[in-house]
């Protein structure tokens, strides 16, 4: 009998009450004299069918009335019921945004088989000064000789970027893809899903040329035909077999990746430790950690810099999770602070509804206190309350993660192109989990608060009460509240107008060229094709002379890569007569260019001359350097005539232009170095000029075309790419600052609504319950003056209060954040009071109605109600 | 309870327990326990109403004011003080007898159609 009784607490309990005594009777009349153990299990197993199959319909019929009388008491207060349900969309899409988002980036598996085991090495060349930093691309000699020697690894292989021009169906198209040692995959765990993966004879210097597509490239150039297996294509003008097609998640090492060859290492790329061009993925052996292998590969390479004293002096190791290598430390602070903010509107969203419920609650007292006394149970009640707030959870959930999916693209905006995910996060079942979660917790969370103070307060009191007693401790609660969502929204507020400031002066920043009316393209000239001097410099002259013929056009140049657009591109120093430290090498960008660049970019000509078309690779090779280069090595002196070893040779510095932010906005770059395109050879030909610059009339953009025409002419399988605006390079380095400005302000707006709409609840609130005073008040001779100032001084409290909390923990936000400031101090007055002038605009704002509402009030008629 | 009664005819059909309670109760009033046997009796035996459908149909038919709970008791020493008794209402009576007259129509439909044995 006692597992009977247990058994009916599958019943609500109000159902219980009433009818459980008599069930039990019935059933222990029932088995009564059951002697039979068959008969006495098939009577257990009828009553507990019975029994779920009966409370799941009581419970169904308990649900099927509160829903009938939420949809009626909700369509009743429509104001409150719309009210509610934004401010539960805006917190929830918010928050589920931005989970996707981390998700995306910080959880989510990369496309690699046991990705947690997966490293990427570098070379250590941190002591120059901090300057280099930890993480260096590779020379092959040390590549070959870290995988020979190290124990740490399952597999080690190395792969670099690569852009080629490939000729398939169509026009010839320039790709970005990889070059991979064979065992690049079995080290990833990834095998192709058509075709086979590389193997160690397509390794071979004189194997004939192989091929792997992305899936992406397959469905674009190929329509995903399955026959493209065998099929002959042009790679940089080479015959290559296409051998295999990737799986369509893989992405690798990087998005745009779409095709990937076989690395060919040749002798005489192992004669120079001090070429660095290549990179090292690693799987580490069961067991091994991290730190293991770093403590490794450095006593290997401790063994190296003895054996090659003079090239490696001081190269180490680094080791790092492929994990942690794609995101930066600022981009992972950002996406953190971007969670962060979302969950900050989440709960003042969440306070928000606790206090509109509250509020209502209040009003319902009465409603409440009659339903109680006709003998509802304060369970049914409960329920009753928990439905109604499940619904509008329920139905803010369903809008918020609608604004979630459309707010993702601009999300999107803020991953990496260095990643190897896909571009814009798609909602997957987690995310919708989290959703549901942060859904039905916000539903229960201000469902529960205001329902069990229903029924505690359910008494007969207030049957006899009006709406004007009992107010005092719910109103401190409503009020607490109320500054809670004050103090979030200062955090926000101060947060972004922080942001706000940094973009501004990292928008300011000159960055030692003008950008306007200048259309760039590139054309990567492939090898071996190029190989020769002449074939470049023909194709140069062709296509400049006939640029600078177009309409419109004022001058056309050539460079090895843009600034901004291209960072790296660095070369030791040597000047004659100053000694060589190996500790602190010296680098400086290295840039070939032609003629007339640094007009067209206006890059202020200081001192000297222009490189001219006679800087041929047979007279003397001359250079011409930047400002910030002279003050390193000449200070004080005449750089004209000077003498440097840089790009293999001794150069003479004929000029000197001003510096320019090759390595980005926010970057210290290297001083710069420039050489006539002429004096190129024998440094390595990915320095080759291949960048197009065109400065043209108002509207550069429409010569294209032409552009595109007169390349074609020059050669009709050379492609052209990356056709911008260098106006749209220089704003795309401020991308991801203006992205992050926008998703706070976003967020910081959502806030500062909320907390406005929270203001405006609790006053309203109070004035109607206040109604009664504010009306004897205004008969004994006050002023309306006098009751617009009470009401708003009530609101100006509140927001002083949240003002004066939100301020510290916003500034201890904001020195978490100072990273990511580019130099604005987290205590920036201006921000700061900017943050509380808008605090206080947005508590009178909300006060307003509720003021006039009071000052409006009749006396007589106030007083005479109740 | 329900300030005034919806027209008998919005909750017909009857489901078949509600039906047989209301005949259980037409004639005196009943315990749960003597419904159950009442039903079983009147049926052969054929249906046995379980002590869930029993009481979740009763709080329904309650709610719908088909039945109320009466406090006339038998003599104490008929009595089990757990018991409660349940009385038709004249509402009961009313919708008990819309299903019967829609029943009785219907069987006289199946025997137009040869299904059932009598005078067609």
């Amino acid at each position: 009998m006692r597992f009977y009784r247990a058994l009916l607490h599958a019943y609500p309990a109000s159902f219980r009450a009433e009818y459980g005594e008599e069930m039990c009777a019935v059933f222990a009349r029932r088995s009564r004299g059951l002697r039979n153990p068959l008969l006495v299990l098939l009577l257990w197993l009828e009553t507990l069918f019975d029994v779920l199959f009966n409370a799941a319909m009581v419970h169904l019929d308990i649900l099927r009335q509160d829903l009938r009388y939420t949809a009626r008491t909700l369509a009743r207060s429509r104001g409150f019921t719309i009210t509610a349900i934004s401010v539960a969309a805006i917190g929830i899409g918010a928050s589920t945004a931005a989970f996707t988002m981390l998700d995306h980036v910080l959880i989510r598996p990369f496309p690699y088989a046991r990705q947690d085991r997966l490293v990427k090495l570098y070379e250590d060349h941190s002591f120059s000064a901090g300057r280099m930093g930890t993480r260096w691309d590779m020379s092959p000699a040390n590549y070959r000789d870290w995988k020979r020697l190290s124990t740490s690894f399952d597999g080690l292989a190395m792969y670099r970027g690569l852009s080629v021009n490939l000729i398939a169906e169509r026009d010839p198209q320039q790709i970005e893809g990889a070059s991979v040692t064979f065992d690049m995959f079995p080290v990833l765990g990834v095998k192709p899903m058509l075709g086979r993966a590389f193997t160690a004879e397509d390794d071979r210097d004189t194997a004939p040329g192989t091929l792997l597509l992305s899936y992406g490239l397959w469905q674009s150039m190929f329509a995903g035909d399955p026959s493209v297996l065998g099929r002959k294509v042009k790679v940089d003008g080479m015959p290559t077999t296409i051998v295999g097609v990737m799986p369509r998640s893989f992405y690798f090492p990087r998005r745009e990746a779409q095709l990937w060859t076989p690395t060919r290492f040749s002798p005489r790329h192992f004669e120079d430790r001090t070429d660095t061009w290549v990179y090292a993925i690693g799987r580490l052996k069961p067991g091994v950690s991290l730190q293991t292998a770093q403590t490794e590969l450095s006593t290997i390479a401790g063994q190296l810099q003895h054996a090659y004293p003079k090239e490696l002096a001081h190269v180490g190791a680094t080791v790092v999770r492929l994990r942690d290598d794609g995101i930066s430390a600022a981009g992972r602070v950002m996406l953190t602070a971007l969670f962060g903010a979302a969950l900050c509107v989440l709960l003042i969203a969440c306070t928000n509804i606790a206090n509109l419920l509250i509020a209502r609650a209040m009003v319902r007292r009465k409603e409440l206190a009659v339903r109680a006394a006709m003998g509802a149970g304060s369970e049914r009640l409960v329920r009753q309350m928990l439905t109604e707030s499940l619904i509008l959870a329920l139905l803010g959930g369903t809008i918020g993660l609608w604004l979630a999916k459309s707010a993702l693209p601009l999300l999107a905006k803020l991953v990496p192109d260095s990643m190897p995910i896909a571009e814009i996060p798609s909602m997957d079942f987690r995310v919708l989990l989290f959703a549901l979660l942060v859904t039905c917790a916000t539903g229960i969370g201000f469902g529960v608060i205001p329902a069990l103070r229903a029924c505690r307060g359910g008494d007969s009191n207030d049957l006899r009460d009006s709406a004007r007693s009992g107010g005092g401790r719910r109103e401190r609660l409503r009020s607490t509240l109320v500054i809670a969502e004050v103090a979030g929204s200062v955090v926000l507020l101060v947060s972004c107008g922080l942001f706000l400031r940094a973009l501004w002066r990292v928008q300011a920043i000159d960055p030692g060229f003008r950008s306007d009316n200048i259309l760039t393209l590139r054309t990567a000239l492939p090898l071996p094709k190029y190989q020769q001097r002449a074939a470049r410099e023909q194709f140069y002259a062709r296509v400049l002379a006939e640029a600078r013929q177009l309409p419109g056009v004022k001058d056309a140049a050539y460079i090895s890569f843009l600034p901004i657009a291209m960072g790296g591109g660095v070369w030791p120093v040597e000047v004659k007569g100053q000694p060589q430290d190996l500790t602190a090498r010296q680098t400086a960008s290295l840039r070939f260019v032609t003629p007339g660049f640094f007009s067209i970019m206006s890059i202020p000509l200081l001192t000297g001359r222009d490189v001219s078309e006679s800087d041929t690779f047979n007279n003397q090779f001359v250079a011409l350097v930047s400002q910030s280069f002279v003050r390193k090595y000449w200070p004080n002196q005449n750089p004209l005539g000077q003498q440097f070893n840089f790009g293999n040779f001794d150069r003479v510095v004929v000029g000197v232009v001003g510096d320019v932010h090759v390595r980005g906005l926010e970057r210290t770059s290297e001083p710069q170095v420039y050489l006539p395109y002429k004096q190129h050879d024998q440094v390595s030909p990915w320095y080759a000029p291949k960048d197009l610059v065109v400065r043209g009339p108002e509207n550069t953009q429409a010569l294209a075309p032409a552009l595109r025409r007169i390349i074609r002419e020059a050669d009709p399988e050379q492609p052209v790419s990356d056709v911008r605006m260098l106006s749209d390079i220089v704003e795309a380095d401020t991308t991801w600052r203006r992205v992050q400005v926008s998703l706070l302000g976003a967020f910081a707006a959502s806030a500062f609504l909320l907390a406005a709409i929270g203001i405006h609840g609790l006053l309203a609130f109070a004035v109607s319950y206040r109604t009664r005073e504010i009306g004897v008040r205004l008969a004994l001779g006050a002023q309306s003056a006098d009751i617009l100032r009470m009401v708003l001084r009530d609101g100006l409290l509140l927001a002083a209060i949240g003002i004066v909390i939100g301020m510290p923990l916003a500034y201890a936000a904001s020195v978490k954040l100072q990273g990511l400031l580019a130099g604005v101090q987290p205590s920036d007055p201006l921000t700061l009071l900017s943050a509380a002038g808008l605090c206080i605009f947005m508590t009178l704002a909300g006060s307003l109605a509720p003021a006039l509402r009071a000052v409006r009030i009749d006396p007589s008629t106030a007083i005479r109600s109740d | 309870m329900r300030a005034t009664l919806p027209d008998p005819h919005s909750l017909l059909p009857l489901p078949a327990a509600t039906f047989h309670i209301l005949m259980a109760v037409a004639d005196e009033d009943r315990h749960g326990y003597a419904i159950i046997q009442d039903v079983a009796a009147r049926t052969n035996g054929e249906l046995k109403l379980s002590a869930g459908t029993l009481y979740r149909s009763i709080q329904r038919m309650l709610e719908q004011g088909l039945l109320l709970e009466t406090g006339d008791r038998p003599a104490p020493e008929d009595d089990d003080e757990r018991r409660r008794y349940y009385r038709i209402t004249p509402y009961g009576a009313t919708v008990a007898r819309a299903e019967a007259r829609r029943l009785t129509q219907l069987v006289k439909l199946a025997r137009e159609s040869g299904f059932a044995p009598g005078r067609a």
